[in-house]
């Protein structure tokens, strides 16, 4: 009785400290985002909320508490509220299975530093990835506006085509590790070397297809603001509206650990076998970094139009990652990697 | 048994609790502290300030559902993939490589022959 006590404790403790990190990184997510992109473009950025505008980030939050929520006449009102809920909760619920270093021993017990370690770890983040296309999908039919239908119908038919070139880019990870855990694909990545340099073209598709997913730009046909106004968030206001854009940048943390773990080899680096709390922090630096990159992405590449976007999704990513596929799989046999 | 292969998803189920609480809680504290003050102008559907013409959801592009067909014959392929790959390297220890990989090319030398058939009908053009 007591054992189950303490592992439902340790459950909760870790889906707290886990929610708490990721809030304080959405947060500051935004805020690193806005200072990046004002940098690339000689701006200086929120600066006036605290120093350095360090406080923005509550100071936004405060401000959305108290925005009125208008809610549309004749938005479907329940669909309409789960929307945003759906939205967000993937979001957060992919990184369970996302591992954060080696196990440590913490208050006399073994913990490892995962939420969960399943032993389907990538089909796991396939199948939640899938869900958080409702709450896109609900948004934008139950808002009951032209603009928010089309935005979310555009939306859900670009993530579900860059899925398939995703779901591909995971296959030689998996072909490489022998297993679909993602403690063991990064064991694998422990014992030879980071997938990324046996599969670059794999990690090179997968990054694009991650951006695809969140609707980052180049990809960000919701904020195609000429043609959609807001896409399927057009609708919604104050904390609704909050959930979305936290949604959004938790995904984006999200797939900076997922990309991490599957090519860059997660919490690995130099000196993490003898000190195991090395591992979160290089984890930390490689989301982080890839987070910059995807700013930096943002800063640089125009919108792609709709029908290219998709034409790029179905005749391009999707044969090379087939292809790459193939290509893995005769190294593992001709070389015996 | 079961016991130990339930444990790897109670965090999950936890997990999801706490951020459905979270995501309502969210919601309430807008409700609580937002303004209200409707009137029905504001509350029609945002057409860009014209006055909304029709209903908001309507016929929709034929195309979106050939992409969803598409997608779910792909995604299944992905999905026979996956285990395909996690015992790959299992066969190659015992010699058995180019067997298993001769085979996954047959299955997916099939599904290609419906992927160029797609394409030359025309299912991945929007114009």
């Amino acid at each position: 009785m007591n054992e189950t006590l303490a592992f439902i404790l340790e459950w909760v403790i870790k889906g707290a400290v886990l929610i708490a990190i990721l809030l304080t990184g959405f947060a500051y997510t935004t805020y690193f985002e806005r200072r990046f992109l004002a940098r690339i473009q000689i701006r200086v950025g929120p600066n006036r909320a605290g120093p350095f505008g360090l406080l923005q980030p509550v100071a936004d939050g405060i401000k959305l508490i108290f925005k009125e929520e208008v809610e549309p006449a004749e938005a479907y009102r329940f669909a309409f509220l789960l929307a945003p809920v759906m939205t967000m909760v993937p979001a957060v619920v992919i990184m369970a299975v996302i591992p954060w270093g080696d196990k440590v021993v913490m208050f006399g017990r073994e913990i490892a530093l995962a939420v969960t370690d399943l032993n389907v770890g990538v089909l796991y983040l396939l199948s939640i990835a899938s869900i958080s296309v409702y709450g896109i999908v609900l948004a934008g039919w139950s808002s009951n506006n032209k603009y928010a239908m089309m935005g979310g119908i555009r939306s859900t038919a670009q993530m579900i085509s860059y899925e398939l070139a995703l779901g591909l880019s995971f296959v030689p990870p998996i072909l490489l590790a022998g297993s679909l855990s993602m403690s063991e694909i990064i064991q694998g990545q422990q014992s030879s070397a980071w997938y990324i340099v046996y599969a670059p073209l794999a990690a090179i598709v997968c990054f694009i297809a991650l951006l695809a997913e969140v609707n980052r730009a180049p990809f960000d046909m919701v904020e195609a603001e000429q043609e959609l106004v807001a896409g399927y968030v057009t609708e919604y206001s104050g904390m609704k509206f909050a959930l979305f854009f936290m949604g959004e940048y938790i995904k984006m943390a999200a797939v900076s650990a997922i990309f991490a773990t599957m090519f860059l080899g997660g919490f690995d680096g130099p000196g993490v076998d003898t000190y195991a709390w090395l591992g979160p922090i290089y984890l930390f630096l490689k989301i982080f970094g890839l987070l910059g990159l995807m700013i930096w992405i943002r800063a640089t590449l125009p919108r792609l139009r709709y029908d290219r976007l998709m034409a790029f999704g179905w005749k391009v990513l999707i044969p090379i990652a087939l292809l790459n596929v193939f290509i893995t799989a005769a190294l593992i046999v001709g070389l015996g990697i | 048994m079961l016991q130990d292969y339930l444990n790897d998803y109670w965090p999950i189920a936890i997990l999801l609790l706490l951020t459905t609480l979270l995501g309502i809680v969210a919601i309430g504290l807008g409700y609580l502290f937002g303004p209200r003050r409707s009137n029905k102008r504001k509350n029609a559907p945002y057409e860009s300030g014209m006055s909304p013409i029709g209903p908001g959801t309507r016929q929709l592009p034929v195309k979106f559902y050939i992409v969803a067909v598409l997608f779910i014959l792909f995604d299944i392929e992905v999905v026979f993939l996956l285990p395909w790959a996690v015992i790959f390297k299992k066969f190659v220890d015992e010699g058995l490589g180019n067997f298993v990989l001769i085979e996954m090319i047959i299955f997916l030398g099939i599904l290609l022959v419906g992927y160029v058939y797609a394409w030359k009908k025309g299912a991945f053009e929007w114009d």
